[in-house]
């Protein structure tokens, strides 16, 4: 059977590796590619990077940060943020990247989703939802969190999937750095809505949150602060998931 | 030493598998004409996309000859992901298409009830012989998937939905479902081993 996913996510603003909490208040955490291979060799399953860049310049430098991943790593590479177009994935994947990730232009039209699909393979369409807490369950957020789009979160990825997105990348804005742990409501309702594997992102603070989303319908987690702090390493975790029953490759 | 090519026919993960050649410390070229496909020592046909996208590809560029002479004679070939499954008859995912039909048989659709795409790492398991692939987890990213044994082929076997193909190889031909390129340390291997072992072919 398919093992369980821990991916630690590199947010990249101008090459380098940044952390901030609900998506504000950055702070720098090192050099891509190190860390990349260094996650790698501690038992990753797979990287996500999202380049964060405030700038033009720094977005432009963002393929050469995949390149430069790329010669060092032997796992799978989503890379995201800012992808606008099949051209702009077209760029990643030949720069290195596996998958792309789409985030606002995706909820600006889901088309484009139906379009990286059929040119690079649905296995290349991720889409990358964040999701913040409303009366009524949850709305889609964009521009980096930053505009409320009022969509219904399990809705969309709903209309994601079927436009040809292969995986659903969840991010809960509410838990996004703050340690308490996934939103278990949000992962329990996009996974019973979607057929294609979801990872959870925002919020974990050790192997028992990522051991909750699991349970709640993740196929895989992310994780970024826990990773870049050093508090874990990647086998570490999948040592305690492993106790706690979940199927990881160790 | 001889050189490995890297069949270049549309957009694919082209640059994770020319780093895994890096990384062995071989410069790999690319290839996309009759004459590349014939001449090349060692050839990587890489594969992400659709089954009848790529055949049309394959055809427009005139290789679909020059490939099927190739892996019938056993040259060093390595086959990825949907570079695997184009060597079927057909395959559901575009029906009424024909692939290279060097192995027998249909690619089919994971059944209900399982995740598909089928995404990350699962376990193979080889069948002892010559060429065996050392069992451990590999890298999966696929939404079809080759459920019998195609007669002639050396088989490794996967599970998810029932069990599948997870690779054949015959002579210097090795054809994957995981992408070897993305499957860490044993993936590297096993691509290297593919390179040492098609000196002898």
């Amino acid at each position: 059977m398919v093992t369980k996913r821990v991916i630690p996510c590199l947010d990249v603003a101008e090459g380098r590796v940044v952390k901030g909490v609900r998506f504000t208040s950055l702070r720098d955490c090192g050099d891509p590619a190190a860390l990349a291979e260094e996650y790698m060799n501690s038992g990753a399953d797979e990287l996500v990077m999202l380049d964060v860049s405030a700038t033009d310049e720094g977005r432009a430098t963002a393929l050469e940060t995949v390149a430069a991943i790329r010669e060092r790593l032997a796992i799978p590479l989503t890379v995201g943020g800012g992808v606008r177009s099949v051209s702009d994935a077209e760029r990643l994947l030949e720069a290195g990247a596996d998958k792309v990730s789409v985030n606002s232009a995706a909820v600006a039209d889901p088309a484009i989703l139906t379009e990286i699909a059929d040119r690079l393979g649905r296995q290349c369409a991720v889409v990358a939802i964040d999701a913040r807490k409303c009366h009524d369950g949850w709305t889609v957020l964009v521009r980096s969190g930053k505009d409320d789009a009022r969509r219904d979160a399990v809705a969309f990825a709903v209309q994601a999937v079927e436009a040809g997105a292969g995986e659903v990348l969840l991010t809960s804005w509410d838990r996004d750095g703050t340690g308490e742990g996934y939103d278990l409501d949000l992962l329990r309702a996009v996974s019973r809505a979607v057929h294609v594997p979801v990872i959870a992102s925002g919020g974990a603070k050790d192997a028992r949150h990522m051991a909750e989303a699991f349970l709640a319908g993740a196929d895989a987690v992310l994780a970024a602060s826990i990773f870049h702090d050093r508090e874990a390493r990647v086998w570490d975790i999948k040592d305690e998931l492993a106790g706690f029953g979940v199927t990881v490759r160790l | 030493m001889s050189t490995v090519a890297i069949l270049t026919t549309g957009v694919a993960n082209v640059a994770s598998v020319a780093a895994a050649f890096h990384r062995l410390g071989t410069e790999p070229v690319t290839a996309e004409t009759p004459e590349a496909v014939e001449r090349a020592d060692r050839l990587v046909v890489p594969g992400v996309g659709a089954f009848g996208a790529a055949m049309d590809r394959l055809h427009g560029l005139g290789l679909v000859a020059p490939l099927r002479k190739r892996i019938e004679a056993g040259r060093p070939t390595l086959a990825i992901c949907l570079g695997m499954q184009i060597l079927f008859e057909s395959s559901e995912e575009s029906p009424g298409c024909e692939g290279l039909g060097v192995a027998s048989g249909v690619v089919g659709a994971f059944p209900g009830g399982v995740r598909s795409p089928h995404f990350g790492w699962n376990r193979v398991h080889p069948r002892p012989g010559p060429g065996t692939i050392e069992p451990g987890h590999y890298y999966f990213a696929n939404s079809f998937r080759v459920a019998h044994h195609p007669a002639g082929w050396d088989a490794a076997w996967c599970e998810h939905g029932g069990a599948f193909l997870a690779a054949v190889t015959r002579g210097g031909v090795l054809a994957c479902q995981f992408h070897p390129e993305l499957s860490g340390t044993l993936g590297q291997s096993l691509i290297g081993e593919w390179l040492a072992r098609s000196d002898q072919w």
